[in-house]
């Protein structure tokens, strides 16, 4: 479309940090911001594939309640590499690494974070650490669960702890240093004018992230060198059997996990309330809110871990003190609920594909996070610990909640990341597929494990068989979704329509300064900001690129 | 970390009028006088785990450590002439620190509260 | 615009050296938060073993020296005030100041390795070192001299005998109830090995972090010597003096822990 390229400033083909310079060595060595953020994205990509075989495998098994395709030590790896891989080598750095690396610097006018190399070390400690975890997989796998329990992982296990320990103790570091890179880029670098009240809430999410990384992480870290130095060189530190407690390796995991589950979902708040403001055509309700609510999580976050220990043998004054800090938790994270809806209320709803994922979040992590106050509650927890109740649970959140809100975001800045439209059709397509999906994936297993059917077992009475089929069913619909965002992405690379600029009129520097792709350097000049974030009042939304795709989609191979 | 003013200097000192380093030079004797405190110090907590105070001896440990520990911080590290938010972050991480330990030890203390059934003994 | 835009300091990213300098100091604060918690889990392990078995964290320590611990203590509070003298030289532009207060700090870190190798070989050689070979010698206890709040047994060589060697785990409930069988020993002897591994693991973490900063100082060392710093650019100098100074802090909590109690 000549008439969108003219509309844009720079016709001729820019000078963009994709085009600059092309060689490998210009990415591997790249100290960009953008670059590292697509080196990101290209890496987690490949894990959530691995992540997902392990997933498929384990939804096969369950298809019937003998355990014929896996036995059960192949079944325990199964679901444990599903598990670590998933969460520390693609959960964990989907939000930081690859949109909050890409369009944090962005957002904030900076030409780049604060301490770039440090940032190019950080994909490549992940890189490392995941290695470790693939080497491990290839060597025979492990079967501690990704929650490592001592005394089995210390002590008992014949599987590759060691191996996926330093794998997950390597990763964090990678955590650390982007978690280090983001606070000081967002005290140091802001643009001009860019008051703490006018950064863009995606920024406050990746900043109250950034504290729970750089505050909980070390605690994992730590944890693993004791289990690898227990099982390595024979300390004694939690075997039973010297007096060694396994409910204090609990105490330092969860104190770790807990907080990790925010470091999750946190970024995945973030990008919602850029979606949920643009699509709406409205300013976010209650900007303060939702600002104060990240920052709030990120504390009380780590006051709520014990609601994972209700049945391990903690003092049962100490649950009630974490059963009641965990309903407290519940109240920012409603704030944020409330305000997103609340801002939908009288907006100008445009249904386009990041949108879609928006209100699929909404309504999915709304039921992750009251069966959370469900499983808080420590009566219930004890017949619901351990059950597929808590796996439904957090599969809500965490796929329920920040996959969607993670695709969302992906598809919100993909044309600003690879100066490409995606196709529209496509894309609506899939998201769809995918809440579908997920939904017959996992809304049949909190009924399974509210009847009872305990978690990361391969056989199971035949009562529960229906529930496994519809969720196993799911599953592959689920899978099917994903596999077509394999598909459509990168070939948009290649056929997708040029991006302009600012293709659905959204406010921030990323948009409205910076091209599509950006320059190197993201800004000619140092933008300066004059107004708060999500100004709609005074945007001209009646133009969407998109509706042209909409219209044409046989236009696409115009470019 | 709500007051917008204090820490982004690109923001706050235009580049023009900003000193090129404005850095707090501490003299020499201060440091002297700082190491022989931590000296006396080192040996007050020597000497007084010598003498049986019951539980009052690791109390007393543990409070002369930090008392060590901070002036390290607030005059070998800088600290007392650092921005505030150089403040919030080692605050954060002593802080942090006490919510670990108390929130573990109120599980460690009051696990005896209830005593276990002389049947499961 | 300033000056301070051709400073060959400077790099393309910040607008001043100031903003650069503050950026990199909020970086290392962050840094050390980030270690406090790192040491944060063995301090909790430690709190959590100590509230649990007072009795054997109190034999433990007595079988620690005292001195060696002592005189290490020394050693590292020296070697703070000369990393704080050597930023102190880089502010003032000494080159010289800067480069003999590091190469002294070389040597103190170097000597506190160096008892703390002294210290380990006499764990090795009294079989304290947690695993297999762990034996634990009620006369032990007693050739120091360092204060235990109870009295231990007299020399019992039956009780002597009886000390299990708990390499493998013993799973029996029969394990648990240790003291019924070691009627002399107030503490279960098993948990001595918990001290021990603690001792080992929180040590060996500080040295580790020390060996790492002997590591940096050679880095520092290349850069002075090279003309690298000036009063208006001692970054390096200023971050390292902060890290060496954090892993003494972690001393000064290590040493009563271990050695005083
Ligand atoms: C309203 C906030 C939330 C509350 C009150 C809550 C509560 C809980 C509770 C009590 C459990 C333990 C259940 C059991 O094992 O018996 C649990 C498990 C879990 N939650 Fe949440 N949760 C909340 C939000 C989240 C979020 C946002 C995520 C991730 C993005 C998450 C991820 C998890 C995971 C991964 C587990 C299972 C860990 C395991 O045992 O493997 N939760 N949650
Ligand atoms: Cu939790």
């Amino acid at each position: 479309m000549s008439d969108s390229d003219a509309s844009s400033p720079s016709a001729a083909p820019a000078r963009n940090y994709l085009n600059f310079a092309t060689t490998a060595k210009s990415w591997l060595l790249t100290l960009d911001h953008k670059r590292i953020g697509l080196l990101y994205l290209i890496s987690i990509a490949f894990f959530f594939l691995v992540g997902g075989f392990g997933a498929s495998l384990v939804r096969l098994e369950l298809l019937t309640p003998d355990g014929n395709l896996l036995s059960a030590e192949s079944y325990n790896k199964m679901f444990t590499m599903h598990g670590v891989i998933m969460i520390f080598f693609f959960l964990i750095p989907a939000g930081p690494g690859v949109l909050g690396n890409f369009v944090l610097p962005l957002m904030i006018g900076a030409k780049d974070v604060a301490f770039p190399r440090l940032n190019l070390a950080s994909w490549y400690v992940y890189m490392t650490g995941a290695s470790f975890g693939v080497a491990a997989l290839i060597l025979g796998g492990v079967d501690t669960g990704w929650t490592f329990y001592t005394p089995y992982s210390s002590t008992y296990a014949n599987s590759q702890v060691i191996l996926t320990g330093l794998g997950a103790f390597i990763a964090g570091f990678a955590s650390i240093l982007t978690g280090l890179n983001f606070i000081v880029t967002i005290h140091k670098l802001r643009a001009p004018g860019l008051s703490w009240f006018r950064m863009p809430l995606f920024v406050w999410a990746m900043y109250a992230t950034s504290i729970v990384v750089m505050l909980g992480t070390p605690v994992i870290a730590i944890t693993l060198v004791l289990i690898l130095l227990e099982r390595g060189l024979g300390l004694a530190i939690f075997d039973p059997a010297l007096g060694g407690d396994p409910v204090l390796f609990q105490h330092l995991f969860w104190f770790y996990s807990h907080p990790a589950v925010y470091i999750m979902i946190l970024p995945g708040f973030g990008i919602i309330s850029e979606l949920i403001s643009c699509f709406s055509r409205k300013r976010i309700f209650g900007y303060g809110f939702v600002a104060f609510s990240s920052m709030a999580i990120a504390l009380i976050g780590f006051f709520v871990w014990g609601h994972h220990m209700f049945v391990s043998s903690q003092s049962v004054y100490a649950g009630l003190i974490f059963s009641f800090l965990s309903f407290l938790i519940a109240v920012p994270t409603a704030v944020k609920i409330f305000n997103w809806t609340a801002t939908l209320y009288k907006g100008a709803i445009v249904f386009r594909t990041p949108m879609i994922y928006a209100l699929g979040f909404l309504g999915l992590f709304l039921i992750g996070g009251l069966t959370g106050l469900f499983l808080s509650s420590m009566g219930l927890d004890v017949h619901l610990h351990d059950t597929y109740f808590v796996v439904a649970h957090f599969h809500y959140v965490m796929v329920g909640g920040m996959v969607m809100a993670f695709l969302g975001g992906l598809h919100f800045w993909w044309p600003k990341m690879t100066g490409r439209m995606y196709f529209q059709g496509w894309a609506i397509v899939t998201a769809i597929v995918i809440f579908v999906g997920f939904n017959l994936t996992f809304f049949p297993q909190f009924l399974l494990g509210y009847l009872g059917m305990p978690r990361r077992y391969h056989v199971y009475p035949s009562e529960f068989q229906i529930l496994h089929v519809l969720s196993s069913a799911g599953a592959s619909i689920l899978g099917g979704g994903f596999l077509m965002l394999y598909i459509y992405l990168p070939l948009s690379l290649f056929i997708g329509r040029k991006a302009p600029r600012n293709p659905w009129p959204a406010t921030g520097l990323e948009w409205e300064v910076a091209e599509s792709p950006p320059s190197p350097h993201n800004f000619e000049t140092t933008p300066v900001v004059t107004e708060e974030a999500y100004n709609y009042a005074h945007k001209d939304h009646a133009f969407f690129e998109q509706d042209i795709v909409d219209i044409l989609p046989e236009e696409d191979e115009n470019v | 970390m709500t007051d917008p003013s204090v820490d982004t200097v690109a923001e706050a000192i235009p580049a023009e009028s900003a000193p090129l380093i404005n850095h707090h030079i501490s003299p020499v004797t201060l440091y002297y006088k700082i190491f022989g405190l931590l000296m006396i110090l080192t040996v007050i907590t020597v000497a007084i785990a010598r003498v049986d105070l019951g539980f009052m001896n690791i109390v007393m440990a543990v409070t002369i450590a930090t008392l060590k520990a901070t002036v390290v911080a607030l005059f070998f590290m800088h600290l007392k002439y650092s921005a505030k938010v150089t403040w919030v972050a080692a605050a954060a991480g002593a802080i942090w620190l006490c919510v670990m330990l108390a929130l573990t030890l109120a599980d460690v203390l009051s696990r005896t509260w209830i005593p276990t059934p002389e049947a499961w003994l | 615009m300033s000056d301070a835009h051709s400073s060959p300091y400077l790099h393309h990213h910040f607008d001043t050296l100031e903003q650069q300098r503050q950026a990199s100091s909020l970086g290392m604060w962050v840094f050390i938060a980030q270690e406090i918690m790192f040491f944060g889990g063995l301090f909790l392990a430690y709190t959590y073993y100590r509230a649990l078995y007072p009795e054997a964290f109190a034999v433990g320590s007595s079988l620690l020296s005292l001195g060696w611990g002592g005189f290490n203590t020394v050693v590292l509070i020296c070697s703070s005030l000369t990393v704080a003298l050597s930023v102190h030289a880089a502010q003032v532009g000494n080159k010289n100041g800067i480069m003999r207060y590091i190469v002294a700090t070389m040597f103190l870190g170097v000597i506190f390795l160096g008892v703390k190798y002294i210290e380990y070989h006499a764990k090795f050689d009294h079989n304290l070192v947690p695993g297999r070979n762990f034996q634990f010698e009620p006369h032990d206890a007693h050739a120091h001299t360092a204060p235990v709040e109870f009295e231990l047994p007299a020399l019992v060589a039956s009780a002597q005998a009886q000390v299990p060697q708990m390499a493998m785990p013993a799973m029996d409930g029969e394990a648990l109830h240790a003291e019924e069988e070691h009627g002399e020993l107030s503490f279960d002897p098993r948990h001595l090995q918990i001290f021990f591994s603690l001792y080992f693991a929180m040590t060996g973490m500080h040295a580790l972090h020390m060996i790492i900063g002997i590591g940096l100082m050679f880095w520092l060392l290349r850069l002075a010597g090279t003309n690298r710093f000036a009063p208006e650019y001692y970054t390096p100098v200023e971050l390292f003096g902060l890290y060496w100074h954090f892993v003494d802090i972690i001393w000064i909590f290590l040493f009563p822990l271990l050695y005083l109690i």
